[in-house]
């Protein structure tokens, strides 16, 4: 179910460019703050008349809602999908090292318990302060908050891991630590991590979306759900759709990433099912 | 347990410190010059300088950390070129509106979600059930400014039976007040009644399957008396839990709430002093928000050996 308006929303990205828009930031000053399914009538050069409808309207630069929500997906999927798969990648190394060395276990988790004790949307907001805005580092700043969880899941699947029989053994036969840790330690932590990334997927797009929302993220010309709503935010009053139509779309597609996450938690653990 | 007390609050100390290094880190990674950067745009070569020697710049890093956190300490967080005002001045003015909204949003809550997690999990499979886990999860995904803009619309622009935005002191009387602090603290309750509904159902069901609640309705306890008296009581340590971790997306929620309803709060502060690049405020800030976080979960695990006179550490 999540999976299927997850990938309604992908497909919505994908082919933005085929599904009746127009440049999303291109600005119409005629058409500005147009309500939702206004026509407008182009005349051009050699006298014959186009004319579009603003399905969402118009935002208060004449901007088309439409095409800006829809090419605002691949923003919010990007950042969703690549801080997932940065953040599983750096924790799954740190929190292989520090569940296996002893001596380095200690220092590592009291930065990870320092970095957690920062509320994870501040910390992203004081890291994006740090560089010029734009994609790369609001990628950056989102993934950082989200790595000690992920390390936390690694460290503590390596510690019940590493007193099994089966690992004992393993090391008792003269197994090498970077062998032991791919055959043995490695399959076990993988479905945890895959539940994880999902959830860590659904909040990058929502603290993207609130990045942009406040004027911290990413620069306001791309179109994002959350840079939609920021500019909606002065005429909300008047013209709530500036609003609504970006929120709709990322409640609805953070909703289905969540969904998705709980169905693989149900199908890969059956412990965990019986637990909630 | 007096022990265990001591080893607990000596174990805030190095996360305290981790997060100092790191709200201290946050103005050297910006790779300019922090007195510059400290200065503001405006400043003199002469101003710079004072701030230079007053933050120690040419002593080694570990020297000027020790400067720093000496002030720190004493409260004195340095001035905002931006606000043109001491840091520890402003957070002062900002402090009331964010700490009654925080207060006011945990307090509607817990009120909230713990009947609703204690009613789900004592009508488990029935649609009550479903509909209080959909509403959780659901909870969980709708970003917080959509739904607060969501009720702006319904409850200020289209009934108008509350104020749009805005915040009023307390001191201003108290029904403003509160009429202003409603709309802000249900938006802000909602991800929060999420988070603790769903563990409050969790761990009350795993507590309906003990043996000591089969044997207070063996002796013909009515449905209600053993929930309030021996189910909610031992499921009462993961909602506390909860509870305390919740906090980081309450401040979180509260720096996005109080952008959407214009209340100038310590959450408001924060964006602004990023957008103005006035880092003195917002190391202050991430400071003050990461101690407060770390001593309500101090207090959550102090509460713990009330709760459940077994924990013994």
């Amino acid at each position: 179910m999540g999976g299927i308006i997850l990938g309604v929303i992908l497909l919505i990205g994908l082919s933005a460019p085929f599904l009746g828009t127009r440049d999303p930031s291109q600005i119409d000053p005629i058409s500005r703050n147009k309500r939702p399914g206004a026509v407008r009538v182009f005349t051009g050069a050699d006298g014959r008349q186009t004319s579009t409808t603003y399905w969402m309207g118009t935002d208060s630069l004449g901007r088309d809602v439409y095409s800006r929500v829809l090419y605002g997906a691949r923003v919010s999927l990007l950042v969703g999908v690549s801080v997932a798969l940065i953040s599983v990648a750096i924790g799954l190394v740190i929190g292989l090292l520090a569940g296996y060395l002893r001596w380095l276990d200690g220092f590592v988790m009291r930065i990870m318990d320092g970095l957690m004790a920062v509320p994870a949307i501040l910390l992203a907001i004081a890291l994006v302060s740090l560089s010029a805005a734009g994609l790369r580092a609001v990628i950056v700043a989102i993934v950082i908050p989200e790595v000690p969880r992920v390390v936390r899941l690694v460290r503590s699947v390596v510690l019940s891991i590493r007193e099994e029989p089966y690992v004992e053994a393993a090391i008792a036969l003269g197994a090498r630590t970077v062998p032991l840790i791919i055959r043995h330690v490695l399959p076990n932590a993988l479905a945890p991590l895959i539940v994880q990334a999902t959830f860590v997927c659904a909040s990058a797009i929502v603290i993207e979306a609130i990045l942009s929302f406040l004027g911290v993220g990413i620069p306001p010309q791309t179109p994002t759900w959350g840079n939609i709503m920021a500019e909606g935010r002065v005429l909300f009053r008047l013209f709530p759709h500036n609003i609504f139509f970006p929120g709709i779309f990322l409640a609805a597609t953070v909703l289905a990433v969540n969904i998705m996450g709980d169905g693989l938690r149900d199908s890969l653990d059956p412990r965990l099912r019986k637990h909630l | 347990m007096l022990g265990y007390i001591v080893r607990r609050i000596l174990a805030t100390i190095p996360v305290v410190t981790v997060v100092a290094v790191l709200a201290f880190l946050l103005l050297r990674l910006t790779g300019g010059d922090p007195a510059a950067i400290i200065a503001g745009d405006s400043a003199t070569t002469q101003q710079v300088a004072e701030i230079r020697v007053k933050l120690g710049l040419e002593r080694p890093i570990v020297q000027q950390f020790a400067i720093w956190i000496g002030r720190v300490v004493q409260g004195d967080f340095g001035e905002s070129f931006f606000f043109k005002k001491q840091v520890a001045e402003l957070i002062r003015d900002r402090l009331e509106p964010t700490a009654a909204l925080a207060v006011c949003t945990t307090l509607l809550a817990v009120a909230i979600a713990v009947p609703l997690g204690v009613v789900a999990a004592a009508m488990r499979g029935t649609w009550i059930d479903r509909m209080v886990m959909g509403f959780s999860v659901l909870g969980f995904s709708v970003p917080v400014f959509v739904i607060g803009y969501a009720l702006i619309y319904l409850f200020a622009i289209e009934l108008g039976w509350l104020p749009v935005q805005g915040y009023q002191r307390l001191a201003e009387g108290f029904w403003g007040f509160l009429q202003r602090l409603i709309l802000p603290s249900v938006t802000l309750a909602v991800i929060y009644v999420a988070l603790i509904a769903r563990i409050t159902r969790t761990s009350v069901l795993e507590v309906l399957g003990a043996d000591h609640v089969r044997t207070a309705r063996a002796k013909g306890l009515g449905n209600g008396a053993v929930l309030l008296r021996h189910v909610l009581r031992n499921a009462a340590v993961p909602i506390v839990t909860v509870i305390g971790l919740g906090v980081a997306l309450l401040i979180g929620g509260v720096v996005v709430t109080e952008s959407v309803y214009g209340i100038p709060g310590l959450g408001r502060l924060t964006v602004d002093a990023v957008l103005a690049r006035d880092y003195p405020t917002v190391q202050a800030v991430i400071l003050l928000f990461s101690v407060v976080y770390v001593m309500i979960n101090l207090l959550v695990d102090l509460t713990y050996t009330f709760l459940d006179p077994r924990i013994r550490y």
